[in-house]
């Protein structure tokens, strides 16, 4: 008995890993030709909203008919689970948004191909974005789009306060006043998450940065100096992170007038004009500390490394990262273009959007190295807080955790 | 002889195809969906796999992913402790207060005089059928700064709390928030000091363990109600007739007579409070200040967010191994009485049974 029970439990065994590693789409109704090879490209996005997804679907479709080869664009409700999943079955969709997160675990496990110098519109990307994207001197992927961020003002509040166009911060001492004289009962002057994803731009103005090649620097004296700017201005009253106020971001807090600035992304003017559209506001850019400093966050096309058309796959991400098609996203979801060619085009259909667009010429990029995300996390989960802790001290913390990171 | 043991034996076998024959379906699907991803899961805990390709294919590497969380320090030594410092004061107040509550509603509901008995049963077991997701978006609103919690408690003249954004521990809030004493600060178990291990469940914590007792009261009230409808009328007649009254009716006819229940609720009740994840990742993936990260929570998180597949496995077999110690105590306490010294006999008596019905049979 107990052999035909082992023998059963190995022919599941058998089933099972057989259903991992076999290729039920082995097309024979498709035969590779000589000439072209035509096996569909999939395509994994982690979709912001309708807009996006339906703007992907139709590129890849516009693509599909110029090329004659089939594309198919998966939405995936958790982009890291669904695009691991494909990794670890040997069948990942061909094309997929990478976050500068991911991109070292799936770099370092060769889940990624670095396509980076077989692009054909490989110097149109901004330096900033390729340098996101590349590890050890190698550009894995294209950047697929970009954000900055900006000081973001309610123009009726400011006008209120008495201010004018003339009194838009551009050092930290006038941030300071504005948003003092901002503040009234019930609102702040400005408000920004507990994070080092807004925190982190007042770092960067200050000439500091978490990670300088290579090197945790968290707790250099630049940053620590920045960080007790921040906490003073918390303190004061006239500063509040998101959180605080009851709401769940900057835009949130804007949106509801529960802050009269914050400093956010191009991505509010989407959240502004479908939920608080009845809000007039204005993006400026950052206030500097000794230099102009602000954050960019971006995404890139990975290129899976098991797919079975790369090389059209790569030709696929030079159409989709094409002049044209950047400013088609543009218009329809909002993002910002991340090849400079696309640059006058968006500032002349998007002129409120240039501050966003001016950042991208000093914006820093977080540390993405294997484990710093983690670190980040952590450091993120002691900023809210600043107000009764020691800045030096939170930063030490992660500094140890960062130097563990980065071994 | 020798002929009719042939036959008898062809006729075993033939029994036991055919048994097998039944049984294989669900012998395969829960090899399929159960055993095999177990399996693999534990190889994963002791493998390098980095998540491509098929797991088999990759390194033993010894114990060294359930070092890096529970023995190494650092990040992932301090996130394991939190958790498991989060979950500890979880389980502490859910459990009990679920048990009580649900007890507590299904007597309400079972009593005679009651009218719209239906009503009420559907009413209390709502919340249990309602998928966890909503809830957790729904507690959100409930108690967000300027939500419906703090708005009702300050008619009562209450200032209410950022709830999910509170991560002060509610021992310490007690205590008036004081700073930590040197000797507390400085010894320090997976990570965390003993000052913050003594802290209680966070505010947002709170507001968490309020809502596991809301949304699985109404399951536990029908387990109990099952259980008070099997006693009899004869029961609580002859109580009275001894002249007891309501509250010893209860207390030494009623409860004893439910405690296979009870062990059933709270068994269930400690397997479900260590698993906790639905809420956290639909809230905020354990902020604030990392109070509602949970083991389940983080073993997800390292293994699809920082991609230490290894340790994520790792984490959620060190889970298990909890949610059996805590099971096997818990067994222990409820468990040792007549009841149980009545199986006790039972199981000596039984190989005798067997001996028995063998002499019988021959």
């Amino acid at each position: 008995m107990k052999i035909k029970l082992a023998i059963a439990g190995l022919s599941v065994l058998a089933l099972a890993l057989g259903g991992c590693s076999d290729d039920p789409s082995g097309s024979p109704s498709n035969p590779p030709s000589a000439t072209l090879n035509t096996n569909t490209i999939s395509i994994l996005i982690g979709s912001s909203g309708q807009a996006e997804t339906d703007a992907v679907k139709k590129a890849a479709a516009d693509w599909s008919t110029l090329s004659g080869i089939p594309t198919e664009v998966i939405v995936a409700s958790d982009l890291n689970q669904e695009a691991a999943q494909g990794f670890a079955s040997g069948q990942p969709a061909d094309l997929l948004y990478v976050s500068t997160d991911s991109l070292a675990g799936w770099t370092a496990n060769g889940s990624l191909e670095a396509y980076g110098s077989k692009l054909s519109n490989l110097s149109d990307f901004y330096p900033g974005l390729r340098e996101a994207f590349t590890i050890d001197g190698t550009l894995i992927a294209a950047p697929k789009d970009f954000s900055t961020l900006a000081l973001v003002i309610n123009t009726r509040l400011w006008e209120e306060a008495g201010l004018s166009d003339a009194d838009y911060p551009t050092t930290w001492e006038q941030l300071e006043s504005v948003a003092a004289k901002l503040t009234t009962d019930g609102r702040v002057g400005l408000a920004f998450g507990a994070e080092l994803q807004r925190v982190g731009v007042f770092l960067a103005q200050n000439g500091g940065s978490v990670v300088a090649n290579g090197t945790a620097t968290a707790n250099s004296s630049a940053n620590v100096a920045a960080l007790t700017y921040v906490q003073n201005l918390v303190s004061s009253g006239s500063a509040a992170f998101a959180a605080d106020i009851g709401a769940g971001w900057g835009g949130e807090a804007l949106g509801k007038e529960l802050a009269a600035m914050v400093i956010e992304g191009n991505w509010i003017t989407g959240a502004m004009s479908s939920d608080y559209s009845d809000v007039a506001y204005k993006a400026v850019e950052l206030p500097a500390g000794v230099q102009k400093g602000t954050l960019q966050f971006t995404n890139a096309w990975g290129l899976s490394a098991d797919g079975d058309n790369k090389d059209n796959a790569i030709k696929l991400v030079e159409f989709l990262t094409s002049t044209d098609q950047q400013l088609a996203f543009a218009k329809a979801f909002g993002v910002m273009p991340s090849v400079i060619s696309a640059s006058d085009g968006y500032r002349a259909q998007f002129p409120q959007m240039s501050a966003f667009l001016l950042g991208a010429d000093y914006a820093q990029n977080l540390p993405s190295a294997t484990g710093v995300a983690a670190t980040i996390v952590d450091f993120n989960s002691t900023l809210g807080q600043l107000k009764d802790s020691d800045p030096k001290a939170l930063l030490d913390a992660f500094q140890t955790n960062l130097e563990a990171a980065l071994g | 002889m020798s002929a009719t043991n042939v036959t008898n034996r062809r006729r075993t076998f033939r029994k036991d195809a055919v048994g097998w024959a039944f049984v294989a379906p669900c012998v395969i699907i829960l090899g399929v969906f159960l055993l095999i991803p177990i399996l693999m899961a534990a190889w994963v805990s002791v493998s390098d796999w980095t998540g491509r390709g098929s797991p088999l294919a990759s390194g033993f590497v010894g114990l060294e992913n359930y070092e890096s969380f529970l023995g190494k320090g650092g990040l992932p030594t301090k996130d394991f402790g939190l958790s498991i410092r989060n979950n500890a004061y979880y389980f502490v107040f859910v459990v009990p207060l679920q048990t009580v509550l649900s007890l507590g509603l299904a007597v309400l509901v079972n009593r005679k005089m009651l009218r719209a008995k239906a009503f009420f049963k559907t009413a209390f077991y709502f919340p249990s059928v309602t998928s966890t997701v909503a809830i957790t978006t729904l507690w959100t609103f409930l108690f967000s700064a300027t939500g419906a919690i703090n708005a009702m408690l300050e008619k009562l003249s209450v200032d209410g709390p950022n709830w999910f954004n509170d991560p002060r521990g509610i021992f310490h809030l007690m205590l008036g928030n004081p700073s930590a004493p040197p000797g507390l600060k400085q010894s320090e178990f997976l990570g965390v000091s003993l000052w913050d291990w003594l802290s209680g469940p966070s505010v947002a914590m709170c507001a968490f363990i309020v809502m596991a007792v809301f949304t699985t009261s109404g399951t536990f009230m029908l387990l109990f109600l099952a259980a008070l409808q099997t006693i009899g009328e004869e029961t609580k007649e002859a109580a009275l007739v001894d002249g007891a009254n309501g509250w010893q009716r209860f207390w030494h006819v009623t409860l004893p007579m439910l405690r296979p229940t009870l062990f059933t609720v709270i068994t269930l009740g400690t397997i479900g409070t260590w698993q906790v994840f639905d809420q956290i990742y639909v809230s905020g993936h354990g902020s604030p200040a990392k109070t509602t990260l949970t083991p389940a929570f983080l073993s997800y998180q390292s293994a699809f967010v920082d991609q230490q597949w290894g340790r994520g496995a790792a984490t959620s077999f060190v889970l298990f191994a909890i949610i059996i110690v805590f099971t096997i105590l818990q067994r222990m306490v409820t468990g040792s009485s007549d009841l149980s010294k009545e199986k006790r006999q039972r199981k000596l008596l039984r190989p005798l049974r067997w001996l028995k019905e063998k002499q019988v049979a021959s």
